[in-house]
């Protein structure tokens, strides 16, 4: 059978079972289309590709399934980099497909032609720029492939015109071999018993988990062996959610915007287990002086991250659930009585603490996520933007399941918060959706009002407005002698009245008497609903 | 630091030696020389790659370029276990009174003579990174025009072989 490559697109990613794609259209990318018409794929119009790409991967972290975005040529796909450097530096498995100005005009630097290939490089994990339309059919697969295993991360198929309206025989690929691509699941079953035997010996051992207890579904594995070994949890801000938040041997979020108890353990520990996480400088600063100390074990499926930050004493390449699995059948049962008894004085002497002020004219951020946190169900999905509002939420908001909390963690895109919300909603229709915002990340991307509103999506935002860029503004309070610069957002909207124009409801409060009530009203439909707070300018972030 | 030659079998598209070339400056890895062509497969290139980093660098370059999708295989070739050759071409002034002097050195040298103007000579050299460097040394005096150099090629010594098994 004879198929135009748009056609062949939109077959790919049926036979890849996608039945959801969020994108924008261009001239570049109409003859694709022109044959989604044809198909049942659900496409999300957002109203900006960078909305597209990060509904993706918001749709990606809640389904587990690749997510897709689509953008035409030169500004459509720059558009989408911003979401594709953010799904890459926190591993979500996306597919972006732009579509490109016609193979004989590549290079003449004609309307709408940009080199997305050349742009995205340096942060996606393959690219394609398909130069014949029977490679397409083989490169769909490859895309798909290369996304979802391994290590995941974003692919970019870019798709000249010509190409996608040249014909070829359709034939879908079963298998596909890619010589340079081989990752490995399982970890080495020596190395495994070294940290069987490691644990046996340790006094003071920690678990650090990542992002990839997240992506390969380990949590119960993580869980088991937790339970077993009596070691208590640490989580990055990408593992938040691999064990539940209210778990006894949780110890919060770790590093330079994390709880007391876990970084005292993290340095107090004869034992680290780095597992599905790749020490970044926000979650281990200063690794080397942590490595001095104890025993490393460090589980990645990439090999290039284990040695790239801390030194591993026991370094693994596999899969993190793979490796839990064998650890499980060997590993022995522990109780590190003393070591627990520590962290829980710890705990208790420095617990993660708020005031609360009832006469104030303010609302106090951490108050409305822990209130929020016994309000909603299990598989109430958090999303957030970046800044305060995401260390507010990464603290305060008790997570209970794993993939349920969605945030930037790498990278720290703002106007990720309700894009991703979009795409978390669009996924799991029948969990509620909340996004956590501040006003000046609000403001990057709330254009995509527009999009919860075509599709009747029942997303709820929190607005913390303090009229400030929070984080920023600390950071010249502490390091910069307290000269603000280009902090104050001078005459922001009003937020009620904004989504009102949508014709979402919503209300401001400014007090914390109030908060319990809007909360209440925000969650008792399944409509959007807007909640601002105002929020004290001098409320810190830890 | 030290100087590694880094021997890498890369599929042969469009594009790959912008992706190696992109990911040593992402990663602020400098690059000595690259040298690129065809082997004896056509679909497969070969890279040599001369890195001056320590053990953690090169440890870290090898391992991020084994993650591009084009990369094949990588090895990291020991001095003594492998031969290497560059090929540079020099311009050097001539006049009746040095253009002896010049021919007897790259005599010593096994170099040759390839292009003769009334006032220059353009040598072919071929030899290890040292060769080339000791001749061009000793050109210096008589006033070098220009230099062209290829990257170094290296290639295992005896029986052992690179190939594109498994990764």
């Amino acid at each position: 059978m004879k198929l135009t490559g748009a056609q062949v697109i939109v077959k790919a990613l049926e036979h890849e079972k996608i039945n959801t794609i969020f994108g924008y259209p261009g001239a570049a990318i109409c003859p694709f289309y022109n044959a989604l018409l044809d198909s049942d794929i659900k496409h999300i119009l957002t109203r900006h590709e960078q909305g597209a790409a990060h509904a993706a991967s918001g749709y990606a972290r809640v389904t587990g399934k690749t997510g897709v975005c689509v953008a035409t040529s030169g500004p459509g796909a720059t558009n989408l980099i911003t979401g594709i450097a953010t799904a890459y530096m926190d591993s979500i498995p996306m597919v972006a497909i732009t579509g490109q100005v016609s193979t004989e005009m590549i290079g003449r630097d004609v309307f709408q032609e940009a080199d997305i290939t050349g742009a995205t490089a340096p942060f996606c994990k393959h690219s394609y720029l398909v130069k014949k339309t029977e490679d397409l059919p083989r490169v769909m697969k490859e895309a798909f492939y290369i996304a979802s295993t391994g290590r995941p991360g974003p692919v970019v198929v870019d798709v000249p015109i010509d190409v996608q309206n040249g014909e070829t025989d359709f034939e879908y690929p079963e298998s596909i071999e890619i010589r340079g691509y081989k990752p490995k699941y399982k970890g080495h079953p020596m190395q495994i018993r070294k940290v069987a035997v490691a644990i046996k010996e340790a006094k003071s051992p920690v678990i650090c988990a990542g992002g990839g207890i997240i992506s390969s579904g380990a949590s119960e594995l993580l869980l088991k062996l937790a339970e077993k070994c009596n070691i208590p949890v640490t989580t990055t801000l990408m593992g938040k959610g691999a064990i539940p938040c209210r778990h006894k041997l949780n110890l919060g979020m770790l590093g330079s915007h994390g709880s007391y108890v876990a970084n005292y353990a993290v340095h107090h520990a004869d034992l680290l287990i780095i597992l599905g996480a790749r020490v970044g400088d926000r979650a281990m600063g200063t690794a080397y002086k942590i490595a001095e100390k104890a025993t490393v074990v460090h589980i990645d499926i990439d090999p290039a991250e284990i040695g790239k930050n801390i030194h591993a004493t026991i370094p693994i390449v596999g899969d993190a659930g793979a490796v839990l699995a064998d650890l499980l059948e060997i590993v022995e049962e522990s109780s590190f009585d003393e070591w627990n008894k520590t962290i829980e004085r710890i705990k208790t002497e420095h617990p993660q603490k708020y005031v609360l002020r009832e006469e104030s004219e303010y609302v106090n951020p951490k108050y409305v996520l822990s209130v929020m946190s016994d309000m909603v169900d299990e598989d109430t999905i958090v999303t957030t933007e970046v800044g305060q509002n995401q260390i507010w939420a990464a603290n305060y908001f008790k997570t209970k399941k794993p993939g349920t909390f969605i945030s930037s963690g790498g990278m720290g895109t703002m106007g990720y918060g309700l894009p991703s919300a979009v795409g978390a909603k669009i996924g799991r229709p029948e969990s509620k959706v909340i996004t956590i915002s501040g006003d000046g990340s609000f403001q990057m991307s709330m254009q995509e009002l527009g999009t919860v509103k075509q599709y009747r999506l029942g997303i709820k935002i929190i607005v913390f407005n303090n009229s400030r860029l929070g984080m920023v503004r600390e950071l010249q309070k502490v390091k910069y002698c307290g000269r603000y610069s280009q902090v104050y957002m001078e005459d922001n909207p009003d937020f009620v009245q904004l989504v009102g124009a949508y014709g979402f409801r919503g209300e401001r409060i400014s007090r914390n008497s109030e908060v319990k009530g809007a909360l209440e009203r925000m969650l008792s439909d399944d409509e959007p609903y807007l909640v601002e707070c105002i929020v004290d300018p001098e409320e810190r972030t830890l | 630091m030290a100087k590694h030659t880094l021997s890498i079998l890369v599929e042969n598209h469009a594009g790959v030696l912008s992706r190696v070339a992109g990911l040593f400056s992402r990663r602020g890895f400098n690059i000595d020389s690259l040298a690129v062509g065809v082997t004896e497969n056509p679909d497969i290139s070969r890279m040599t790659i001369v890195v001056d980093g320590d053990d953690y660098i090169v440890e870290q370059v090898s391992k991020q370029l084994n993650k591009l999708v084009d990369v094949i295989k990588i090895k990291n070739l020991d001095d003594s276990e492998s031969v290497s050759r560059e090929l540079a071409l020099i311009k050097v002034s001539a006049t009746a009174s040095t253009r002896s002097e010049i021919v007897q050195l790259v005599e010593i040298f096994r170099a040759n003579i390839i292009d003769v103007s009334r006032n220059t000579l353009t040598i072919e050299i071929s030899g290890d990174t040292d060769k080339v460097k000791a001749l061009e040394d000793l050109l210096r005096q008589f006033g070098i025009k220009e230099i062209v150099r290829t990257g170094l090629i290296a290639i295992e010594r005896g029986n052992k072989v690179i190939n594109a098994g498994e990764k």
